[in-house]
């Protein structure tokens, strides 16, 4: 995981919740029976288009709106490997970390790529763009714990002595 | 230096004196989990590996979303969460009694000065009476349901100062919409919006509730509002020295300060599809609208179904607008039979329904197609929210939402 490559999906400022998933289908039973409808409400083709690997390139305040975790794990149910944003909504925030999903904060990029392209990240140092090297930072200690563990509910396994 | 509210109420409840920025981990008071999301908590909670609730009694299960119920599989949710609750000895579970938020508070599970988790974003609602509340999902519910503990991190505050009288016709329905416009959506994100001044120490508890509702649009961790008198006769507590205290001190460190005079704040609207994108009602005026939703953790509650009545007794809404009100809570829509107010919004012309989140979030009767249009006081317009993506929302308080359901067009 420290270093992949990726084709670009590149999304707008203020995506939200309701758009990634929307309500009418959180009471399907498993997130894999979502995923077909992830971002319908603004691109309907585009659950069907993800490949494996991919990448999401937004704007700001990604995952605003709702805390529906089956936001974070619909997109992971999709193959996508990493979010960059240029910010992101502190819900959406936790429960992606919770779920083992990979976001990483980068102020330039989406307004400098374009969808399609395929880029490379260096996990908590920089994104590679047509040649073009994008700093990024690391995430506090409490987080890497988490994500390290495999997501929450493996850190609490953890902690109820079921797992090393 | 001083201390902002929020970091009164972490100090109160870790012993550490912690500012902005420093990660901690506080002890929850009491969680709420609701239906949509019970299914997803139980099965996370047994994958953890726990046996037990940390406390069962400071768990409340409330089913809202779902209620009663319009897909075959939403009886799934009940099922579960009723297994649930009876395996781990939950007492504290509603099944039809109205919408999370509103019964926090009304039926007394959310004090001053407590830390609230709740599996829904507008779990910000109790900073109307000096809670620190905040959504989270599934996973970190089920991790606490375990541990009775959360990391949070201890968030920046913006400070909101409002004095003044308001006018005519103008609630704090429009006073939060305007600041959410004038941050932007994510204006406050990771951060606590603090309310101060004398035009929120002379609002109802009710009209805070709207506020600190509707904190999480503008990105914030919280809404907080001191408590006073009122706060304390709402949740029925006496206020300590303690409760007494949570007040942000003039000299604490705020990242911004934002000072309004009431006398400057107009009807507003949140115009499709952005709850950012405000605009005074004068300036839209005249658009045709097809149905009006009245209802909502954000504005279901007896103040507001009396705002609408005092706009609508005695008057018609117009023939082609379908007025739909939804009161929060049970003993909202009770109080509102016994005083006389649901008779004065039917015979307007209204289709008052059960309590609950309703359509709201889409799941209820009076959802709308391609190119309609709703007046809705609700905290939400997304694409796609009541209906297809096509439907336009705006956002309004009850007193517009009912002057346009007359008019059968935008107005003020």
């Amino acid at each position: 995981m420290d270093k992949f490559k990726g084709r670009v999906w590149l999304l707008g400022d203020d995506i939200d919740t309701d758009i990634i998933i929307p309500t009418e289908y959180l009471a399907l039973k498993t997130v894999n029976d979502m995923a077909p409808y992830a971002f319908s409400p603004l691109r309907p083709e585009l659950a069907g288009q993800i490949k494996e690997g991919d990448i999401i390139v937004a704007g700001k305040n990604f995952g605003c709106g709702s805390s529906r975790e089956q936001a974070p794990e619909v997109i992971k149910a999709l193959g996508i490997k990493a979010i960059i944003a240029k910010s992101y909504a502190r819900i959406f925030f936790r429960n992606s970390i919770n779920n083992g999903l990979l976001l990483i904060e980068n102020p330039d990029l989406h307004d400098e790529i374009k969808e399609g392209d395929e880029i490379e990240v260096c996990v908590g140092q920089a994104v590679c763009a047509n040649g073009k090297e994008y700093p990024i930072s690391s995430l506090p200690e409490n987080l890497l714990d988490i994500l390290n563990a495999g997501g929450l509910v493996k850190a609490m396994r953890r902690l109820n002595g079921l797992e090393d | 230096m001083g201390s902002t509210l929020i970091e009164k109420i972490i100090k109160n409840n870790t012993g550490i004196d912690a500012k902005a920025g420093d990660i901690v981990t506080v002890n929850v008071d009491r969680v709420m989990i609701h239906d949509i999301f019970i299914p997803f908590v139980a099965d996370k909670f047994e994958e953890m590996g726990f046996k037990k609730l940390w406390d069962p009694d400071k768990v409340v299960l409330i089913y809202d979303h779902l209620v009663p119920a319009s897909q075959v599989d939403d009886t799934r949710h009940f099922r579960k969460g009723n297994e649930f609750a009876a395996k781990y000895g939950m007492k504290n579970v509603h099944h039809s009694d109205g919408i999370c938020h509103q019964l926090m508070t009304e039926a007394g599970y959310v004090k001053p000065g407590n830390v609230v988790f709740g599996t829904d974003s507008h779990t910000t609602t109790y900073g109307s009476v000096g809670a620190f509340s905040s959504g989270i999902g599934y996973t970190e519910m089920a991790s606490i349901l375990g541990t009775g503990k959360l990391w949070i991190k201890v968030p920046e505050t913006i400070r909101v100062n409002i004095n003044g009288k308001l006018p005519e016709n103008v609630t704090s329905k429009d006073i939060i919409l305007t600041l959410i416009g004038d941050l932007g959506a994510d204006g406050a994100t990771y951060k606590s919006l603090e309310f101060a001044g004398d035009t929120v120490e002379n609002m109802s508890v009710a009209s805070r509730m709207t506020i600190s509702n509707m904190a999480i649009e503008a990105g914030a961790k919280c809404g907080l509002f001191s408590p006073d008198e009122k706060t304390a006769e709402y949740c029925n507590v006496m206020l300590d020295d303690t409760m007494k205290n949570l007040y942000g001190d003039e000299d604490a460190d705020y990242c911004h300060v934002i000072n309004y005079n009431a006398e400057d704040f107009v009807p507003v609207m949140a115009c499709p599809s952005q709850v950012d994108k405000i605009r005074p009602v004068s300036e839209i005026k005249g658009t045709p609208i097809d149905q009006v939703f009245i209802g909502s953790c954000t504005n279901g509650r007896l103040e507001d179904l009396h705002n609408a009545a005092a706009i609508l007794k005695g008057k018609k809404v117009a023939p082609f607008v379908k007025l739909i009100v939804t009161p929060a809570s049970r003993k909202i829509y009770r109080e509102a039979i016994a005083d006389g107010t649901l008779s004065i919004l039917s015979e307007a012309g209204a289709m008052i329904t059960h309590p609950g989140c309703g359509l709201c979030c889409g799941r209820a009767g009076g959802i709308l197609t391609d190119g309609e249009r709703v007046v809705a006081t609700n905290n939400r317009n997304f694409l796609g929210r009541m209906g297809t993506s096509k439907v336009e929302i705006y956002l309004a308080s009850p007193i517009t939402a009912a002057k346009c359901a007359l008019a059968g067009k935008i107005t003020d």
